[in-house]
């Protein structure tokens, strides 16, 4: 058997075709991303601030014979930081729990990037489609590993024998727990209408129906503009709900309270340094990823954008000729970015509200999720459920 | 317990006599120089030449105060007013209030528009010659006519005229320099030397602005207790040698403690900044040196800062921790037969480095153990005939003072004493060979400084001068007195009290002393003399004991 | 006396608090795009300087300044190592020798030490000098590598001091 024909097999290809697209994911897209957005966080508080931001580490072309070094913007950042928290001394402090102390930062890092696993970020590539595991049970994943997240920062908390960061943790696991339901709840209405737990089914029905959010910008598929309006009302609700539990749940201001610098220096993350640290921030800014791709799969349409073809159904290999293919690669490769470009613009939308925003009270959040997010997430899925039994 | 009150006044009664200060009735004794009687009343009065150890020739002015006498009636006795007192005619023209004497009825004022208008002019005049030199003078922050122009001055000048120009830096004395442009004619100095020092040498010469403070030609200002000018001078114009420019008053924290020279005991200032003791200054006390004290003992500090002060413990000369040295110093000593060891103290150690030194003799078994006398010519004055601060104090601790020393010398020498134990001494002064010394097996030394017996040491434990440390001395009236600590011991260098306490402790003698309020609470409960005090009831002044058996003295 | 902060009463809008947050976001997003287009009013510090326009009573560096006869004139009296709130300045005193030329003024600093890592620039030294000695002058980039180089001895005062005519100078008229 030739070497060809063995990759080619199902499962063989499965493995390799995964193999493939989890290496993208993670150095092709979260890691730049991650990166990129600690620069935007910087850029963007600064813009907002009227000040100016990093602007001086970019290219250091006068070491290698230029004359000048160009700044690009302090684009450089993007790399420096990462360096620089590669290069820092580990400081650990004596009285830690040595073993769930190391073991906390990893497990911060971890959800975010599996769920990334279930959410289709492209229609599909040369054939494949762009998603890396294509689960039935998707959403119930999402929400099952995403709330693996509060046990890295709990740990990191209690394992740091510390005071500010117990505090921190005590406050992250309160709050994950009492935004979990709101945010399970709010997406219940999703399911009802599009009759699946299957992300990337949920994509394709709206690509077919429009949008959930704005369920009448397109045209085609079988529901009437009264019956798409009706849908809405219960969706804008589900998304108010979703997008708000979605910070909480991130850690992001205005609900960044385990880590409120004012009050508890670092929150969970004190005690920590150099990579743990980082892996710490990379871990929020994977959520704060994962967090944006739900958002836009459940509600943006994912990686769809009205009157872009997806790139689906044409197959390099089988095809010689390139008319036929080449369809296929241009709009499976503009459906990957503009998932991502959705993505990104979520994250700036993250950025924004943080700079915006101020941090809630403790006793407001509590509020804010068990008497209000709740009761409302629950009345709405009767809404929708009402609305459907009257289209139906 | 303790007093500030003056010495015992003889026995004789002095009668009182009724006098007004500022509208109140008030008894004194007759005698009393009327700035006292306002000064015990409560009346702070401005003075310059006025000092209350010597005479009142009343030349500065500075002291004006409005008097009135009673008015007497018909039959020259005063007339009594409503409230049964003599009414008092009050005088128009001020008067000096150093160099009068209190009257029956007499009535003064302190205050009031005369008496400012007057100390307003004499301050100006004052300093109409006066040399804008603040900025260089030593005396600035303790300087009565910067304190009095504050006080009482215009506080700006309306003297348009050439201010006289008079010798400035005049080297008047081994130890002292004289700025004339300062000086403000007050005189104490001249008093000083002729009254308390008996050396007449300085004096005044021309006249009205002109005046000049110098010494008699041919003399100079070179008696031992010159230096007490410098303290007594109001302003800045004799300034000592050995402070000047040393250091601005205003940093210098004081301790009160004593002075360790002589057997007197003389009562002193430390004057310190940051771990530095930069001047040594009598403190007044009535019981022992008054207003005084020599110059040679007040200039006697400056080996506590010698750059050769022992730092480090050392074992066999090599540096070693307190831990070692301590536990090598007691094992050194516990290899001996006790009738084979013999212990050095000295009478210059406080009475409670006495004490833990003979605790440590009666632990180690040590029957040989003494201190080096020191008898010196005394001047008379403050300085006795003892070299030791504290001979009563080991006397009264029972150390014996001399008498063992050429038996323990000539043990070393024969053999016969193998460990030697020597506290703040040098053994060679003792009658010891510098040879015997290098011969013995074991040989301990507590000191601050090398000196002929430190390099012979198999361990040497660096310990605290007399500004580094707390504790008691009894000197030679029997008073018992505090030495308290300005500055802290250089390097590793420890208290005294505490290297015995370890030493002690490492030979397996008895503890639980950790503060040098317990060691002399233990010595307390020890000495029959010394009953019922404790470190805070010694006080500033001291507390004369009763040394003969009998029951303590109650003090006034 | 207890009191009671009276909390304001609320409508449901201002309750439902997303009109505020809309409102906060568009304000925000106003200055983000005033700020992407440039308009910022940060300084680029080393290339723009604001040395030019430094007030006559800008309080730099402090400084020790000699008279234009040559004689510096600090006279070691300690009064700015006293009013120094952080302790900054040590001064060690000496005497002039009498064959020094000013050897009247009898008194000068052997080393006078500023500890620019202490310094707060507060001017109470140029204030509290009776000799009009020291002066803060207008270097305001102090740097060094070590701490030894941050501390500024009598050769660096006087050489960031230079000289000061024309202000009092009693020593001049004394014999
Ligand atoms: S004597 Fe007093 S007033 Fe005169 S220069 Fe000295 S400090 Fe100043
Ligand atoms: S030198 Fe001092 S003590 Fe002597 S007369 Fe002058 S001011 Fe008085
Ligand atoms: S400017 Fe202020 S802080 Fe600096 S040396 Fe002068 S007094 Fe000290
Ligand atoms: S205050 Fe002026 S004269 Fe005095 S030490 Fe400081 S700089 Fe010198
Ligand atoms: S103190 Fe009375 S005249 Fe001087």
């Amino acid at each position: 058997m030739d070497i060809s024909s063995f990759l080619f097999q199902p499962s063989v290809f499965l493995i390799w075709t995964s193999l493939v697209k989890t290496l993208f994911i993670l150095f092709g897209a979260i890691l730049p991303l991650v990166s990129l957005a600690v620069f935007a966080e910087r850029k963007v508080s600064a813009f907002i601030q009227d000040r100016v931001g990093p602007n001086r580490v970019g290219a250091p072309t006068s070491l290698v014979g230029f004359k000048k070094d160009y700044s690009l913007w302090g684009l450089g950042q993007m790399v420096a930081d990462p360096i620089k928290l590669l290069l820092k001394e580990n400081f650990i402090p004596k009285s830690v729990n040595k073993f769930y102390y190391y073991i906390a930062p990893k497990l911060t890092m971890i959800p975010p990037l599996l769920v990334l696993a279930v959410i289709p970020f492209g229609s599909s590539f040369l054939g494949v489609p762009m998603v890396i595991a294509n689960v039935d049970i998707g959403i119930l994943f999402v929400f099952a590993v995403s709330s693996l997240g509060v046990y890295g920062i709990v740990l990191a908390g209690w394992a740091s024998n510390s005071k500010y960061p117990f505090l921190g943790g005590i406050r992250s696991s309160s709050q994950m727990i009492s935004y979990e339901l709101a945010l399970g709840l709010s997406v219940v209405p999703i399911f009802l209408i599009c009759g699946t737990l299957n992300l990337s089914q949920i994509v394709d029905w709206q690509v077919k129906n429009g949008w959930l959010i704005a369920p009448f910008a397109v045209g085609g598929g079988s529901l009437s503009l009264v019956q798409r309006v009706l849908l809405w009302i219960p969706m804008v609700i589900s998304f108010v709900i979703f997008l708000v539990s979605m910070f909480a749940e991130t850690n992001r201001t205005p609900f960044d309270l385990p880590e409120a610098e004012q009050e508890l220096i670092g929150g969970y993350h004190t005690e920590y340094s150099s990579m743990g640290f980082a892996l710490f921030f990379l871990g929020e800014y994977a959520a704060m990823i994962a967090g944006s791709g739900v958002i836009v799969t459940l509600f943006f349409g994912g990686w769809s954008l009205p009157f872009i073809p997806d790139g689906s159904s044409h197959w390099l290999f089988g095809l010689t000729n390139i008319p036929d293919w080449l369809p296929g690669v241009v709009w499976g490769f503009v459906n990957i970015n503009v998932f991502f470009a959705k993505v990104s613009l979520f994250i700036f939308f993250f950025i924004w509200v943080r700079w915006t925003v101020p941090r809630f009270r403790y006793d407001q959040l509590m509020k804010l999720g068990w008497i209000y997010f709740f009761e409302i997430a629950l009345a709405n899925i009767f809404l929708a459920a009402l609305v459907l039994v009257y289209i139906k | 317990m303790t007093t500030t009150a003056t010495p015992a006044q003889p026995k004789t009664e002095v009668p009182l006599l009724n006098v007004q200060v500022d509208g109140e009735w008030r008894q004194f004794p007759k005698g009393t120089r009327l700035i006292e009687a306002c000064i015990k009343s409560g009346q702070y009065v401005p003075h310059y030449c006025y000092h209350p150890k010597l005479s009142s020739p009343g030349n500065c002015r500075m002291c004006l105060v409005q008097l009135g006498m009673p008015k007497l009636g018909a039959d020259r006795k005063p007339e009594l007013g409503e409230d049964g007192r003599p009414i008092l005619n009050w005088s128009p023209r001020p008067a000096i209030s150093c160099a009068t004497e209190i009257s029956e009825g007499m009535g003064v004022r302190t205050s009031g528009p005369l008496v400012e208008e007057c100390r307003n002019g004499v301050m100006e005049f004052l300093l109409i010659n006066h040399p804008l030199d603040c900025p260089i003078c030593d005396q600035a922050g303790e300087c009565r006519l910067q304190e009095f122009s504050v006080e009482y001055g215009k506080g700006e000048s309306r003297f348009l005229e050439e201010k006289v120009k008079k010798p400035k830096r005049v080297d008047i004395g081994e130890r002292i320099v004289l700025d004339d442009e300062r000086c403000i004619m007050c005189s104490r100095c001249i008093r000083f030397m002729q009254e308390v020092a008996h050396d007449d040498v300085l004096g005044f010469v021309n006249r009205g602005s002109h005046t000049t403070l110098t010494v008699y030609p041919g003399k100079r200002l070179d008696n031992n207790y010159s230096l007490n000018t410098v303290d007594i001078c109001p302003v800045g114009a004799l300034t000592s040698k050995d402070f000047r420019f040393r250091m601005r008053v205003w940093f210098l924290k004081e301790t009160k403690s004593i002075d360790v020279n002589c057997g007197t005991g003389s009562n002193i200032l430390i004057s310190s900044r940051e771990g530095i003791v930069h001047r040594i200054t009598p403190r007044e006390n009535d019981f022992v040196n008054s207003c005084w004290m020599p110059d040679s003992h007040r200039l006697n500090f400056h080996y506590l800062h010698d750059e050769d002060r022992l730092k480090t413990p050392l074992v066999k000369s090599a540096p070693a921790t307190w831990t070692d040295a301590i536990s090598t110093a007691a094992a050194q000593l516990k290899s001996h037969e006790p009738a084979r060891i013999a212990m050095i103290a000295s009478a210059r150690m406080t009475n409670e480095e006495l004490f833990l030194a003979r605790r440590l003799a009666t632990a180690l078994g040590i029957e040989q153990f003494d201190v080096l006398p020191r008898p010196q010519e005394g001047d008379g004055f403050l300085i006795s005939n003892d070299g030791n601060p504290n001979t009563t104090g080991a006397k009264l601790l029972g150390l014996h003072c001399g008498g063992r020393l050429s038996a323990i010398a000539a043990g070393v020498a024969s053999g016969a004493i193998r460990g030697l134990l020597v506290l703040g001494e040098d053994a060679t002064q003792c009658g010891i060979a510098e040879g015997d010394l290098a011969n013995l097996e074991t040989l301990v030394v507590v000191d601050i400084l090398p000196n002929k017996t430190t390099p012979h040491a198999t361990v040497l434990l660096p310990a605290s001068g007399f500004a580094e440390k707390r504790g008691s001395m009894i000197n030679l009236a029997g008073r018992i007195q505090r030495l308290n600590r300005a500055i802290s011991a250089p390097g590793l260098a420890r208290d005294d009290w505490e290297i015995l306490r370890d030493l002690i402790v490492a030979v397996g003698g008895p503890n639980g002393v950790y503060s040098i309020e317990e060691v002399f609470r233990a010595m307390a409960a020890e000495t029959p003399a010394l009953t019922g005090l404790s470190m805070a009831g010694i006080g500033d002044l001291g507390v004369e004991l009763a040394l003969d058996g009998a029951p303590r003295r109650a003090e006034i | 006396m207890a009191f009671v902060v009276q909390r304001p009463k609320l409508n449901l809008a201002e309750k439902l608090y997303l009109p505020a947050v809309l409102g906060g976001l568009l304000l925000t997003i106003r200055h983000f795009f005033k700020g992407a287009a440039g308009r910022n009013v940060t300084m680029q510090y080393p290339e723009v300087k604001w040395d030019d326009h430094l007030p006559e009573w800008y309080r730099g560096a402090p400084t020790l300044v000699a008279d234009e006869w040559g004689r510096e004139r600090c006279v070691s009296c300690q009064l700015c190592e006293f009013i120094c709130p952080p302790r900054a300045i040590t001064i060690t005193p000496e005497e002039i020798p009498n064959s020094d030329p000013w050897a009247k003024v009898e008194k000068r600093p052997k080393e006078f030490e500023i500890d620019m890592i202490r310094c707060i620039y507060c001017g109470l030294c140029e204030e509290v000098c009776p000799e009009q000695a020291i002066y803060l002058r207008k270097d305001y980039s102090i740097t060094g590598y070590t701490r030894a180089e941050m501390k500024h001895d009598k050769a660096k005062l006087y050489e960031l001091g230079g000289v000061k005519a024309g202000v009092v100078n009693k020593w001049n008229e004394k014999k």
